[in-house]
C-alpha cells in the first residue's frame, strides 16, 4: 500500500498537463521573440537555423514616434502614482482614524468606483474634459483615475491594523495631524504602497481605451495608443517589424517583472486578498 | 475640552478626504447621475440644440438590433470567458502550489500574460488567428486540415474572442487562489492522508469547499471584466465582421465617437451601469449570506 507508487502516474500526467499549459501561455511572446529577431522571411517560417537581426527593432523605431509614447506613457504613470498615493493616504487616513459626520456614507459612495470604473464613463468624462479644456493633454488621461477607491480601501485596510498607541505616542512627542500621518502610517505601511504601486503602474501602463478617445496627438498619446496605430493594417507593416514595436512597448514592464518576479505577484496577492 | 476634540475631529476628517472626494464626484458620481439624464435628451447639433425626448432613446434601443447582437455577444462572451478561465486558475494554483519541478518558471509563465497590454497582445494573436499563414492554420495544415478565415468568419469570431480572454486572465485569477491555497493548513492534508482519503476525495470535500470565498470573488471580478475588456477587439476585428465580434462597451465607443450620437450613447451607458448595479446587489446578497452560515 505504498502510495508514492499508485501516484507516480497521475503526478506524470499532471506534470506534463502543467507544463503544457505553461508552454501555451508563453507562446505568444515566445512567437513574437523569434519573428522580432529574425528577417521578415522567417515571420511565418520557423527554421533553427534562421539568421538573428535586430533590423526590425531599428526600422520600427524610425517608423514611429516611440520615444515620445515612451516619454508620455512615463509622465502619465508618474502623475497618476504620485497622485494616487497623496489622495489615497490622506482619504485613507480619514476613514481608518477619525469619527466624522456621514463617514459610512462617505465611504459607500467610494466604493462605488470598484464597481463603476472609469472606462464605463468615456462619454460623459470626455463631455467634462472638454469643458475643462484638457482633452488631449497628459492630465486629462490621468485626472479620472487619481482618487482611487482600490487605492483608499486597500490603505485604509491597512492604517486600520497599526495600534492606536503609536498615533499617541507621536502625539505626546508633540506631533501634528499630518506629522503623524507622515511618521507612523507612511512608513508601516510601506508593503502596502509597494504593492499598490505595482498594481497601478502596471494596470495604467497597459490601459487603452480612455487614453485612446481622450488624447489625439503624438504629443500625448501613451503607448499603447500609439502601438494601436502603428499596428493598423493600414500602415503596411509586416509582422517582423510590427512584434518588434511590440516588444518594445512592453520591453521595460516586462523587464521589470522578470526580475522582481516574487516581488510582482506578491503584491497583486496582497491587492487582491485585502 | 473633549468636546472640541471630537468637533475637530469632524473637521480634520472631512479635510483630509476632501481632495480625493471632489475627483471621484467629478469623475464617477457625476458623470453616473450625468449619464442618466442625457439619455432623456436627443443629441444636439450646431443648428438644433438637445431636447427632452423622454423615452425615445430607450425605445430606439430596443428596435436597434444591433444592440441586441451585442449584448448576445456579451452575454455569449461572459458564459464563454467566466468558468473557463476560472477552472484554468484553479488548476494552475493547484499545479503551482504543489511538488511541480520549476514551478517558478511556470508560475512566471501564467502570470506573464496579466502584465501585457492587451493591445500588445492581441496584435501577437492577430498573427495566429490570420489565414493560411498564421500558426493555428499551420498548425492545422501539418495535420491535413484545410485554413480557415478565423477572425472573418461570423461563426468562429467569437470564440477567438473568447480563447484570447481566457489566456490574459486565467493567470490573474491564478493569483487569489495562490493565496487562498497557501492560507490552507497543511496538517489538514497530513490528516487525511492518515485517514486514507484519495487525493480526488481531499480536493472534492476540503479544498474546493475552503476556496468557494475565493471562487466567488474571482467571479464577480471576472463578471466585471467581462463587460470592460474590449480593447482587443480594436486590433483583432473592429467588432466586425457585421458586429458578430462587438460588446457592449465597444458599441458604446462606436456610437460615441465614430457616429457622435451621445445621447444614444449615454443610453446604452445606462444599461452598461444597471448591469453593474445588478452585480453589486448580487454581490451584497451573496456575502450577506456567506456571513449568516458564519
Amino acid at each position: 500500500m505504498s502510495g508514492k507508487r499508485t501516484f507516480s502516474l497521475t503526478d506524470g500526467i499532471e506534470t506534463g498537463a502543467a507544463w503544457l499549459l505553461a508552454f501555451l501561455w508563453l507562446l505568444p511572446l515566445l512567437y513574437a521573440f523569434w519573428s522580432a529577431f529574425h528577417p521578415s522571411e522567417y515571420a511565418t517560417r520557423f527554421d533553427l537555423f534562421a539568421p538573428l537581426t535586430l533590423d526590425n527593432f531599428r526600422t520600427a523605431w524610425s517608423r514611429a514616434p516611440f520615444a515620445r509614447y515612451f516619454v508620455n506613457t512615463f509622465m502619465l504613470v508618474t502623475s497618476i502614482l504620485i497622485a494616487q498615493f497623496v489622495l489615497c493616504t490622506l482619504a485613507a487616513y480619514a476613514f481608518a482614524r477619525f469619527r466624522f459626520w456621514g463617514r459610512d456614507v462617505a465611504f459607500a459612495l467610494v466604493l462605488v468606483q470598484l464597481m463603476i470604473m472609469p472606462e464605463v464613463l468615456i462619454v460623459e468624462n470626455y463631455r467634462t474634459m472638454s469643458h475643462l479644456g484638457l482633452v488631449d493633454s497628459i492630465l486629462g488621461i490621468g485626472l479620472p483615475y487619481m482618487a482611487s477607491a482600490f487605492g483608499i480601501f486597500l490603505l485604509r485596510q491597512t492604517f486600520k491594523t497599526i495600534p492606536k498607541e503609536l498615533e499617541e505616542a507621536a502625539r505626546v512627542e508633540g506631533c501634528g495631524m499630518l506629522q503623524v500621518l507622515w511618521k507612523v502610517y507612511v512608513p508601516l505601511a510601506k508593503p502596502t504602497y509597494v504593492a499598490y504601486g505595482l498594481v497601478s503602474v502596471s494596470y495604467h501602463w497597459n490601459n487603452f481605451l480612455w487614453p485612446l478617445v481622450i488624447t489625439n496627438s503624438v504629443t500625448t498619446r501613451p503607448l499603447t495608443v500609439g502601438l494601436a496605430i502603428f499596428g493598423a493594417p493600414e500602415s503596411g507593416v509586416d509582422w517582423s517589424i510590427i512584434t518588434a514595436g511590440t516588444l518594445l512597448a512592453v520591453a521595460p514592464l516586462l523587464a521589470a517583472f522578470l526580475l522582481f518576479q516574487r516581488q510582482f505577484v506578491q503584491s497583486f496577492m496582497h491587492a487582491g486578498i485585502k | 475640552m473633549r468636546f472640541s476634540q471630537s468637533a475637530l475631529n469632524h473637521v480634520y476628517g472631512w479635510l483630509l478626504l476632501t481632495p480625493a472626494a471632489i475627483l471621484l464626484i467629478a469623475f464617477t458620481h457625476y458623470p453616473t447621475a450625468a449619464t442618466l439624464w442625457q439619455s432623456f435628451f436627443s443629441t444636439g447639433t450646431a443648428l438644433r440644440p438637445a431636447a427632452f425626448v423622454g423615452l425615445d432613446n430607450y425605445l430606439f434601443m430596443l428596435e436597434d438590433d444591433v444592440f441586441w447582437t451585442v449584448v448576445r455577444n456579451n452575454v455569449i462572451f461572459a458564459a464563454g470567458t467566466i468558468p473557463v478561465s476560472i477552472a484554468i486558475a484553479f488548476l494552475m494554483a493547484i499545479w503551482v502550489n504543489g511538488k511541480l519541478p520549476l514551478r517558478g518558471l511556470a508560475r512566471m509563465s501564467y502570470f506573464t500574460p496579466t502584465i501585457l497590454p492587451m493591445i500588445a497582445v492581441a496584435n501577437i494573436w492577430l498573427f495566429f488567428y490570420s489565414p493560411d499563414i498564421g500558426l493555428l492554420d499551420q498548425v492545422l495544415g501539418a495535420f491535413g486540415l484545410p485554413g480557415h478565415n478565423w477572425l472573418g468568419d461570423p461563426d468562429t469570431v467569437l470564440g477567438c474572442i473568447i480563447v484570447l480572454a481566457i489566456w490574459k486572465e486565467a493567470g490573474f485569477f491564478m493569483i487569489f487562489y495562490l493565496a487562498a491555497l497557501q492560507s490552507v493548513p497543511p496538517d489538514l492534508e497530513e490528516a487525511a492522508k492518515l485517514e486514507g482519503a484519495s487525493r480526488w476525495y481531499f480536493f472534492r470535500r476540503v479544498t474546493f469547499p475552503l476556496l468557494m470565498p475565493t471562487t466567488l470573488f474571482v467571479m464577480i471580478n471576472a463578471v466585471i471584466n467581462s463587460f470592460k475588456l474590449v480593447d482587443q477587439l480594436f486590433i483583432l476585428t473592429k467588432g466586425g465582421p457585421d458586429n458578430a465580434s462587438s460588446l457592449l462597451l465597444y458599441y458604446i465607443y462606436e456610437v460615441a465617437f465614430s457616429f457622435f450620437d451621445q445621447a444614444y450613447a449615454a443610453t446604452l451607458t445606462v444599461v452598461l451601469l444597471a448591469a453593474l448595479a445588478i452585480i453589486a446587489i448580487g454581490q451584497f446578497v451573496i456575502l450577506d449570506k456567506r456571513i449568516h452560515y458564519r
